[in-house]
């Protein structure tokens, strides 16, 4: 049945449409001007990687695309960022409806200390997204199941979160941020405090989120991009260097600079 | 020049390094110098645990003596004759036969007790006979008969207080050398008081008078209790609960979360460290000016009380609500925004209850602290002798009472020795409410701590 779906999955992406438009977009810390007129178009029902060296502007980025850069307060945005043509910092949004609709994860798995239930009932709960416990259970039931996570914490759904591994409470915080169906995915370097084995059922795990979010991740690493994404960002001192498909990016880049990002030169 | 450096140097390094197992100059002095080090740090604890002993063991030995009190069993003539004379039975004209009207009917009680017994009383005159019973007994009589004066006429069996020298006398307070000198008790008085004991008239019992008596006059110390004092205490702390509590938590989430980083929160900041270490008489004089001579609020009110040690214990509550709320780590806060709660949501739903153990601790610590508090009380006439309860609350908060170390402070200017031991006293039982709060302030951080 997957193999099936999955060629067609390959043939959406040329043809999806843009969720998130980016124009001249720059971010200041106080006086430090971190990203440096990014436009960018983030298709639906794609995996696009953020790649670049530390301290490139790639997560000040994502964080402008929920507006979780608001909880700083020297941090200034300017440019438009459109989610389906909606300016996201037009005065009349409110970034909480927002964040609902853009669901993150974060580098830290961070689950909430709570048992696994109430992490993944907490965004449906505050968003009204269930009237009875009974959807409520279902909700939770098709997030964690869809995070790959059922099968493991079915049992001991009363159990803290914080008590799981360090890959099941990640893919925990991926069931928490699906459970408010959001339309878009940003994930904050996800793997990079998680083992191989985890890395691997998390990579899984986004490629199969793909069917139905927008996923956007950022990575330190290029086998991970190059494993999981179709579209690829590279990022190089706030700039915007190069933005293409994965397969052009990783064998034939067109700037120098990511070639030499590539192949271990630089960053 | 290069060669040179290079290899002189391993051998330059070799040569600092002697064989392993003799110890060189330096780590010696090293070793020593961490040796005394602890030493000192032990020295340090001692001397602090010994000072702690030497305080607990100066007021236990002081203080525990009165939680016990010598008590007279005797039966009581309730005489109609001197009691009821018109024979009525009206109310208003027993009423009228004061104290003095009872101290003779007690030593005929005394009387015939010591002859029951078989006590030869013949070294006594009456008068010195029923002195041997506290003043405060024909009081006690008095009250019963008008709460039943359907009794006059009967032999009702009392237990009254015994004279605060003869309990003394009991206690090891008073001996037969200072009895000759005193002219409040004769020695001859304490062969009687040994042989009373002897014959079971005399009989020393726990002093639950102790916790629910008013204060007493300077003249017998043996009825002064904590009652009074305990419930002014209770109320004034179940205001400073209710005031500083919701009060101290909403201003430093405000401070803490929503309030813009800007010179005037800044001043805010430095004010409020600063009230921390205010001393506690200028609230005292600043409860004074404000909540009585300029609202009107009445004297000695555990209300008053109540307000200026709210002002007292916020800064307290403030610094250790905000310390706990910084604590907290920033990737729950970023995970409950990041699934769309509101900064209020992810401040009550996940911020607060981790913040919970130590602000309850701050709290507790706060409250406490305000327990203990005497200074500021002193200037607002919490210091009056209150012999009345105050009213059940909320009413009772404006009535008069005493708080604790207040009462502790005034037992220790009064003359009569037997106050040193009531003071001390009430010390152990201000000291076990300060060890009741501290162990739930512990018992809550483990209970919140505990779910995860």
């Amino acid at each position: 049945m997957y193999d099936a779906v999955a060629p067609n999955l390959e043939q959406d992406v040329t043809q999806s449409s843009t969720k998130i438009t980016a124009r001249n977009c720059q971010v200041y810390y106080g006086d430090t001007h971190a990203i440096k007129d990014v436009s960018v178009d983030i298709a639906d029902k794609t995996v696009t990687a953020f790649i670049g060296p530390s301290g490139c502007g790639k997560s000040t980025f994502l964080r402008c695309l929920n507006r979780m850069n608001d909880t700083i307060d020297i941090c200034r945005v300017e440019g438009d960022i459109l989610l389906d043509n909606e300016d996201i910092y037009d005065a009349k949004v409110d970034p909480v409806q927002l964040r609902a609709k853009v669901g993150m994860v974060f580098q830290k798995p961070n689950p909430f200390p709570k048992s696994i239930y109430d992490n993944v009932a907490y965004g449906p709960k505050i968003h009204g997204l269930a009237r009875t416990k009974a959807e409520l259970d279902e909700i939770v039931e098709t997030a964690l199941k869809r995070a790959a996570l059922w099968g493991e914490v079915k049992d001991r759904l009363l159990a803290p979160g914080t008590g799981l591994s360090g890959g099941q409470q990640q893919r925990l915080c991926i069931a928490r941020a699906i459970a408010t169906s959001p339309e878009v995915l940003l994930m904050d370097e996800p793997c990079s405090a998680l083992d191989p084995i985890a890395t691997a059922q998390v990579e899984e795990l986004i490629d199969e989120l793909r069917r139905d979010y927008s996923v956007v991740i950022v990575t330190h690493s290029m086998q991970q991009a190059a494993r999981v994404s179709q579209k690829t960002a590279f990022f190089h001192l706030g700039n915007l260097v190069e933005f293409g498909d994965t397969s052009q990016i990783f064998t034939k880049p067109s700037d120098p600079r990511t070639e030499s990002y590539i192949t271990g030169r630089i960053g | 020049m290069n060669d040179i450096t290079a290899t002189n140097a391993p051998e330059a390094a070799r040569k600092g390094h002697g064989s392993l197992l003799v110890q060189d100059a330096r780590t010696k002095a090293r070793n020593a110098a961490e040796t005394r080090f602890r030493r000192l740090g032990l020295v340090a604890v001692s001397v602090g645990m010994l000072a702690l002993v030497g305080l607990l063991g100066s007021i236990l030995s002081n203080g525990l003596s009165s939680f016990k009190q010598t008590y007279i069993e005797v039966e009581v003539f309730l005489d109609p004759a001197k009691l009821d004379k018109t024979g009525t039975g009206d109310l208003a004209q027993i009423a009228k036969v004061s104290t003095f009207g009872y101290a003779p009917l007690i030593q005929a009680a005394m009387l015939t007790a010591a002859q029951e017994a078989g006590v030869d009383t013949s070294a006594l005159k009456p008068k010195a006979l029923g002195a041997m019973v506290s003043k405060e007994a024909p009081a006690t009589l008095r009250n019963y008969v008008l709460k039943n004066p359907d009794k006059i006429g009967e032999t009702v069996a009392f237990s009254l207080l015994a004279n605060g020298r003869i309990d003394g006398y009991f206690k090891g307070r008073v001996t037969m050398d200072s009895a000759a000198l005193d002219r409040n008790v004769s020695p001859e008085q304490l062969v009687i008081a040994d042989e009373l004991k002897a014959a079971g008239v005399l009989d020393t019992k726990f002093n639950w008078a102790f916790f629910t008596a008013p204060d007493a006059s300077d003249t017998r110390p043996e009825a002064a209790g904590l009652g009074v004092a305990i419930l002014g205490s209770i109320y004034m702390m179940l205001i400073v609960l209710c005031l500083s509590l919701p009060l101290g938590v909403a201003a430093s989430i405000y401070l803490e979360e929503f309030a813009p980083k800007n010179r005037f929160t800044d001043l805010i900041e430095v004010n409020i460290s600063n009230l921390a270490a205010v001393p506690s008489i200028v609230f005292g004089i600043l409860g004074l000016a404000i909540f009585i001579n300029l609202v009107g609020l009445p004297q000695s009110a555990p209300i008053v009380g109540g307000l200026v040690l709210t002002l007292m214990t916020l800064p307290t509550i403030i610094i250790a609500t905000r310390a706990a709320l910084k604590s907290v780590p920033p990737s729950i806060r970023d995970a409950a925004l990041g699934v769309g709660a509101s900064k209020m949501q992810s401040i009550f739903h996940h911020v607060l209850p981790l913040a919970m153990p130590g602000i309850l601790t701050g709290a507790i610590i706060g409250l406490a602290q305000a327990l203990g508090e005497t200074a500021p009380l002193l200037l607002i006439g919490m210091v009056a002798f209150v012999r009345e309860y105050p009213a059940g609350p909320p009413d009772g908060f404006f009535d008069p009472a005493a708080a604790l170390p207040v009462q502790v402070y005034n037992w220790t200017q009064r003359g009569d020795p037997a106050f040193v031991e009531r003071a001390s006293g009430a010390i152990i039982v201000l000291l076990v409410f300060l060890i009741l709060m501290n162990i739930a302030a512990i018992l809550l951080r483990r209970k919140f701590e505990r779910r995860w």
